[in-house]
């Protein structure tokens, strides 16, 4: 008998009786025998409480992790702090075991949480509006590609080289059904070259999509792309680091039409790649080609504020085929975890971490180079993120700073065949001077061998 | 009176968070980034204490109803007791505090998650091979179509443009197929509730990509001519696709896989006890039989005998769905629930669950209409239009059942059923939530007819009154801003 299961046999039985059955069996008649499974199935278990919890501690300690390494990993997934009274906020089960916000009248705490959501996000991206969230990053950059398409009647999308290769991979895979070509655009000095974009764009493209900082850790002229997209009545897609819009200028200021981005480092642990979640926010003129839910907000019959789930006719649920998109669930306790950071945060420490990101990535930054060992494989402003370029095996690198404890930075030759030897390093707020300074001195080791 | 959003409790100066000084010598901004690019304006978010951030979330969360709270039986969502020590598993340090790239070496456990639950849900469902990319049920139906499309085009089947899909599916299905480029075609049910194979049969030919099924389907019912379907499906050169959102109803009883279904997608946070979190993340992984796998997303996960690995060889692939490995915390949960439950614990979750919904059925038979009177699998939809002609419609019967504690069944769904309210109890609930819910609706059913002005004011307890939906779209207010 499971412990999740309050029916005993017993109690069973009667049930069956009462609407006049002798047997479990006789509810399964419509099935087909020749489809019946007449065996158990062959899988683990059933285990007690105490057995799986060991079992699971088993796995989880043969996983190295940022408990007991330091992380100068990122590339997308940031090692960013996330404070204490944020994980017993989303594990309030009011908050996990309720189920999409139809019924609003009790549904209200999911629905303000996220009405609050699309506030902040509005906020940090400078746009009018913004929805209750996407999967994640790559698919809330596919999803603004189609939406852009849709909004100019247009099939030819380019997308910057430095935006990151999964979120290129994701796009390809949402548009090529579509008939939406997409091309990629080189890049100089670690930025969308400004001349191949113009060379590049015409009359018959819907979208420029690039991405600020970009992969590569590089601070994007957003100004100047979005005029060359606006040139040519395309639309400017921008993907974003969430944390980096409290000191940057919000793409909605210099011309962006839509701002998507990836939600993990607003309080969101690595988990290995997910959940995640991706945020979309865009201008008020393309509010209602938006893809997802939206929270609005109303009154009730006495006159009270309330929120409700809104513009559903957007939806797959009303519009079937003919819907923006066809999501459904999205991210939405990802969202949550997003508002509460962000409200723990506040202004003040939101621009906190973003400054000790920056300050400190440009710490190891110059800490590296002075080694001799490394020279910059890009000159322009970076972010949190930086590429470094040297002759001694990245490979070799990682490893041996395994061995200290050290999770070393990303080999950019796996997505970018033309960058061997580049290696992408990601510094937050979480990362102490002592920390990058073991990193600085294990290399000076390696190097001396 | 209106209750305060964050920004409205916001006081300059307050603080929530507390991080260590700055230990490096610290450099001015503009030296490091050009003073255009920064922000002139810092962005307005809220500026409050800890102690008044948990408490106005902790207010808040204690106006949504959720499946700890109350009884759920939301039809086609499987709202299910969410196991605690899954929680806890899912925030493990190993687990939580792992980067996805980092080396294989690093990731062995959570490696092992990946390639021991696909194994286990190839074996629940009776397909090869399982990707765990797909972020909820309609990515992953994304997903299965994207597959069977570029099986097609890789076939010499270029021109296969059509996919049916039944009139009782869910709104995801015929989207999922459009956003993979097919046309939908509705299938018409027959007047049991499944697909009209008479109709199938004159609609298949050589244009025939596939269909999407949903077995037990929205009405809750076992398609019982599935081995029909599937002949008339592949004798046109189609593939079929299932739409595991009802899988509850079937564990150890029978299998897409062995139904004839070539591709499957489940949803793990129905099925498999991993919480909705109020709309997400859900996880959709997607199973498929083997003449499809090296169509699905890079990369799978391989194990060599000694340690598992990445395996980036997937010559046909549809390409990537999501970034990196999906949503890894939910596919943890389902595992855990997996390893829980064992083979006899699943039979008994899917025994339980249909017999729950048989019970409720027969009980609140002589009180609603029912449109396909069969025995139902794990969910059942009733239709009030006895109650409509009584002034009393389908959405007031739903306001009606918050007021005794209950959130309300799927209203309006399946669209085939007229005044439908789609009831699934699942395995979780004890015989006396069944019956006290029953009693709920007998008593609105006397109502309906004494006293229907009680429905149509409802919800009388609730945290709010009835919302007006048709304002919040006609003049979208869609942030909060001051003043």
């Amino acid at each position: 008998m499971s412990n999740y299961i309050p029916n005993t046999e017993d109690v069973k039985k009667n049930m069956l009786a009462e609407i006049g059955y002798s047997s479990i069996e006789e509810l399964f008649v419509d099935i087909p025998d020749r489809v019946r499974l007449e065996r158990k199935l062959n899988i683990k278990g059933p285990m007690a409480e105490m057995d799986l919890m060991r079992y699971m501690k088993g796995l989880a300690s043969s996983n190295k992790h940022g408990g007991e390494y330091t992380c100068f990993l990122g590339a997308g997934a940031y090692d960013h702090y996330i404070p204490s009274a944020l994980g017993h906020i989303i594990s309030r089960t009011e908050f996990y075991t309720s189920y999409t916000p139809y019924q609003p009248e009790i549904s209200q705490g999911t629905l303000q949480a996220i009405f609050e959501y699309q506030t902040m996000i509005c906020e940090l991206t400078g746009m009018d509006t913004a929805n209750a969230s996407m999967y994640d990053g790559a698919t809330a950059v596919a999803e603004a590609i189609l939406m852009a398409c849709q909004a100019t009647r247009r099939e030819k999308v380019l997308v910057a080289g430095s935006l990151n290769p999964e979120y290129k991979q994701v796009s390809y895979t949402y548009a090529r059904p579509q008939g939406v070509s997409v091309t990629e655009l080189g890049y100089k000095d670690g930025s969308v070259d400004l001349n191949t974009l113009e060379q590049s764009i015409d009359n018959e493209t819907a979208a420029v999509v690039i991405q600020t900082p970009n992969f590569f850790g590089v601070i994007e002229d957003l100004e100047s792309i979005a005029g060359i997209a606006h040139q040519n009545k395309a639309l400017l897609i921008v993907s974003v680091d969430p944390i980096s819009l409290a000191l940057l200028k919000p793409p909605g200021e210099l011309g962006a039409d839509i701002v998507v981005g990836e939600g993990q480092a607003l309080g969101n642990p690595l988990n290995f790649g997910g959940p995640y979640v991706g945020f979309f926010a865009t201008t008020k003129k393309l509010m209602r080609r938006m893809p997802g839910r939206i929270v609005g907000e109303t009154t009730d019959n006495v006159g009270n504020r309330g929120f409700v789930l809104t513009l559903q006719t957007r939806e797959q649920h009303i519009r079937r085929e003919k819907a923006t998109s066809n999501i459904c669930t999205n991210q939405a306790l990802n969202a949550l975890a997003v508002t509460v950071y962000l409200s723990l945060m506040g202004r003040e420490g939101l621009g906190e971490v973003a400054e000790q990101s920056l300050q400190k990535a440009h710490y190891l930054h110059d800490k590296l180079i002075d080694t001799g060992l490394f020279t910059p494989v890009f000159k322009a402003p970076f972010f949190k993120e930086f590429a470094l370029k040297t002759t001694i095996s990245i490979e070799k690198l990682n490893s041996r700073l395994l061995e200290k404890g050290i999770i070393g930075g990303y080999p950019l030759e796996k997505a970018y065949p033309d960058l061997k030897g580049g290696w992408l390093l990601a510094v937050t707020e979480k990362r102490t001077r002592q920390e990058m300074d073991a990193l600085v001195e294990t290399i000076g080791g390696i190097a001396n061998e | 009176m209106n209750r305060k959003l964050i920004f409205e409790i916001s006081g300059e100066g307050k603080k929530g968070y507390s991080l260590p000084p700055l230990d490096i010598e610290e450099k001015g901004i503009e030296d490091l980034i050009p003073t255009n690019m920064l922000r002139d304006i810092k962005p307005n978010l809220p500026e409050v204490s800890e102690a008044e951030v948990v408490r106005h979330y902790t207010v808040m969360s204690r106006l949504n109803h959720a499946v700890d709270v109350g009884f759920y039986p939301l039809g086609s969502c499987t709202m299910k007791y969410n196991p605690k020590i899954n929680e806890d598993i899912a925030r493990l340090e190993g687990f939580t505090s792992v980067h996805p790239y980092q080396p294989e070496e690093t990731i062995q456990g959570s490696l092992a998650v990946l390639y021991e639950l696909n194994q286990m849900l190839c074996e629940i469902t009776g397909m090869d091979q399982i990707t765990f990319q797909p972020a909820a049920g309609a990515h992953g139906e994304l997903t299965g179509m994207l597959i069977i499309k570029a099986y097609h085009d890789n076939n010499g089947g270029e021109d296969r443009n059509k996919i049916f899909i039944p009139d009782s599916a869910h709104g995801t299905n015929p989207s999922s197929a459009n956003m993979a480029g097919f046309d939908v075609v509705e299938v018409p049910s027959n007047s049991r509730g499944g697909v009209d194979i008479q109709a199938l049969r004159e609609m298949a030919g050589s244009d025939t990509a596939g269909l999407m099924l949903t077995n037990p389907n929205t009405l809750g019912l076992f398609e019982e001519d599935i081995i029909e379907i599937a002949e008339i499906i592949h004798d046109a050169g189609g593939l079929l696709y299932f739409d595991g959102a009802n899988s509850n109803a079937i564990l150890g009883i029978t299998r897409p896989g062995d139904m004839g279904f070539d591709v499957v997608h489940l949803n793990l946070h129905k099925t498999f006890g991993t919480p909705h979190g109020g709309g997400g993340p859900g996880a959709g992984p997607v199973g498929v039989k083997k003449e499809l796998v090296s169509y699905l997303p890079c990369p799978l996960v391989g194990f060599d005998g000694e340690k598992y690995y990445l395996d980036y060889d997937c010559p046909h692939s549809i390409g990537r769905i999501r970034s990196f490995y999906g949503n890894f915390g939910a596919v943890l949960r389902a595992y855990a629930y997996i390893l829980t439950m064992g083979a006899e614990g699943l039979l008994n979750v899917s025994e339980t669950a249909v017999l729950n919904a048989n019970y409720m059925m027969e009980k609140l038979k002589p009180w609603y209409d029912i449109s396909y009177d069969r025995i139902c699998m794990h969910e059942f939809v009733l239709s009030a239009q006895r109650q409509k002609k009584q002034g009393v419609s389908a959405m007031d019967i739903s306001k009606r059942l918050i007021d005794f504690g209950f959130h309300p069944p799927t209203t309006y769904f399946p669209l085939i059923v007229k005044e439908a309210l789609m009831i699934e109890p699942t395995e979780t609930e004890s015989r006396e939530t069944l019956d006290a819910f029953i009693d709920a609706m007998i008593q609105i059913a006397k109502e309906a007819k004494e006293d229907p002005e009680k429905a149509h004011t409802a919800p009388h307890i609730a945290p709010i009154g009835r919302l007006d939906e048709t304002k919040a779209a006609r003049n979208p207010r869609l942030r909060w801003s001051p003043n």
